[in-house]
């Protein structure tokens, strides 16, 4: 009778619990940070945990010689100290460990707050500052408070134009920017299974948004099958009756395109309500829709068309580019019109590669709009793939067609 | 864990972007965290905040793991931050980082006297006082050892 951060936890929701970390990974964002809080921490040896992840997607390559500096020290200790290493161009570190990384019922932790995203898996994932991540290079340990469970009820399946990025835009904007704080949310219900595990990182993506340590899907034949492509082999994950603090129900159905107005994630409206929107860049990718699927899907709508604005492609990783290839969907962006970004971030954090000028408005297929941070005075609305598609090809936000 | 300082008041969802923008993490310099801490919001704030109790809206803090937030307030001098709630990784980033954050629903006139006790559990502002709910245990010790740095040195 647990929900299943109780079960991968150990104790009841409320409890403290210590927990060895099965992987802990950063960026090179935070990786430098923690760096040096560890070295501050008096330590010269690693802890025994095997799985220390160090993977570059945030400012790659590097911008400017500070970055290229702070990068060059973290990559001379990650490989010294034989850390698993992602260079530049391999991609964003929440889709690396994605790739057949993560498995269900594993404790998780990132130094990024889109850790989350790997709940997808079933297993505990979550992020952690610098300092908590030098304590677990340290110790291989960290302590958690079981966090309280929001049940997700899902029913039927997505049709017309309504993708998991609609989904998620909607559960964010009835949960609001903080209805999750301290919860996990545990996506459960029969409409779960037609969710590609795609969709599912997608969904476990945004559950920060609201506040929460995690979002979560039970293990079930999807992953299952996708670990099984990726060389894993894994057991489903069976739900108990358990107790939710909270339920929220949604019928898939009903989900229509979505955009969160800037510069609130949970200020959401229907695509129609902003038709005409004019726009300066549509920017595909980030740990939130930067997959394969996501690429591909865009690629179908604007293949043989031109787009008609400034339009930045980045695949989540090496492996989305290399099946972008291999399958002449990036022949097909480019001859769009699109520009390709390597492999990372992107623009999605302001640093670099389609930084928004003063007043300029992009739609996004990230997870967050806050104000400025996509470059100073530069407006986020954020869309599903095929609204960005659409949006894309008319200059201005526009709904995407039903298919 | 006892302090006190004059209140400046903060409103609802402010996140760790907004605290310090993703332009300037890269550097090791705490200073330049210091001198652009709150300029997406208000650029007068970073004069205002040593010897400064932050009193926020709800949710203070969310949005990106970044720490640099956390530091960059301490090292500006702010005694303590108060919120009816915060997002869980700033508040560990806070303890961690050896800045206390009180959880707690208070009325916030800018510039009055702010006192706290996490260790007897309460805040005063303006004649009012509040209790507060204690600390984990492992939570005050990590504080009163100045952060998660010196909690392990120590135990080391
Ligand atoms: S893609 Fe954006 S949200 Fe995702 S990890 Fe990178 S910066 Fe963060």
């Amino acid at each position: 009778m647990s929900t299943l951060s109780e079960r991968i936890l150990g104790a009841s929701a409320g409890e403290y619990v210590e927990r060895k970390v099965d992987r802990a990974y950063v960026h090179d964002g935070t990786g430098v940070l923690t760096l040096e809080m560890w070295k501050q921490m008096g330590a010269e040896l690693l802890s025994d945990l095997p799985q220390l992840y160090v993977l570059f997607d945030h400012i790659v390559p590097a911008n400017n010689s500070t970055t290229a500096t702070l990068q060059h020290e973290l990559r001379e200790f990650a490989c010294g100290s034989f850390l698993h290493f992602s260079d530049i161009g391999g991609g964003i570190c929440h889709q690396l460990m994605s790739e057949g990384v993560v498995l269900p019922g594993e404790v998780v932790v990132g130094a990024d707050s889109h850790s989350c995203t790997l709940g997808a898996f079933g297993a505990f994932a979550t992020g952690v500052g610098a300092t908590d991540m030098a304590a677990i290079w340290l110790t291989g340990e960290t302590w958690f408070r079981v966090p309280d469970s929001i049940g997700i009820h899902l029913s039927g399946s997505l049709r017309g134009g309504a993708e998991a990025k609609d989904l998620a835009l909607s559960y964010v904007s009835r949960l609001t920017m903080d209805g999750g704080t301290y919860c996990a949310l545990e996506f459960i219900g029969d409409g779960v299974k037609t969710l590609p595990m795609d969709d599912r990182l997608t969904l476990c993506n945004l559950s920060v948004e609201t506040g929460a340590k995690t979002g979560m899907f039970y293990a079930d034949d999807v992953t299952v099958r996708y670990l099984a492509a990726a060389g894993q082999k894994v057991r489903p994950q069976v739900p108990e009756p358990c107790t939710y603090s909270r339920e929220l129900e949604f019928d898939l159905a009903e989900i229509v395109p979505l955009v969160a107005v800037s510069p609130r994630v949970d200020k959401v409206k229907p695509v129609q309500d902003l038709a005409g929107l004019s726009l300066d860049q549509v920017f595909i990718g980030t740990c939130t829709n930067g997959r394969y699927s996501d690429i591909a899907r865009f690629a179908k709508i604007v293949k043989g068309k031109k787009v008609a604005v400034r339009t930045i492609v980045v695949p989540a990783s090496r492996a989305v580019l290399a099946e972008a290839i291999r399958t002449g969907v990036l022949g097909d962006l480019v001859g769009a019109g699109c520009t390709i970004g390597s492999p990372g971030c992107g623009p999605c954090l302001g640093a670099h590669m389609g930084v928004l000028g003063e007043g300029e408005v992009c739609l996004s297929t990230a997870n967050r709009n806050f104000k400025n941070r996509m470059g100073v005075g530069g407006e986020i609305y954020l869309s599903s793939v095929a609204t960005a598609a659409a949006s894309a090809l008319a200059g201005e936000i526009t709904e995407p067609e039903v298919d | 864990m006892w302090g006190a300082g004059h209140a400046v008041c903060l409103g609802p969802d402010i996140d760790t972007d907004m605290v310090i923008a993703g332009r300037y993490l890269r550097t090791k310099d705490h200073s330049v965290w210091v001198s652009h801490v709150f300029e997406d919001l208000d650029p007068a704030l970073a004069g205002q905040l040593n010897g400064a109790v932050i009193v926020a809206g709800k949710n203070f803090g969310c949005g990106s793991s970044r720490e640099q937030a956390a530091i960059a307030l301490r090292e500006a001098g702010v005694a303590a931050v108060i919120a009816p709630s915060f997002a869980r990784i700033f508040f560990r980033n806070a303890i961690n980082v050896g800045l206390p954050v009180i959880e707690c629903t208070i009325s916030c006139i800018e510039g009055e006297k702010v006192r706290f006790d996490l260790a007897a559990g309460w805040v005063e502002a303006a004649g009012n006082h509040y209790p507060i709910r204690p600390l984990s245990p492992r939570m005050r010790e990590i504080l009163t050892t100045g952060g998660l740095v010196n909690y392990w040195r120590g135990h080391r």
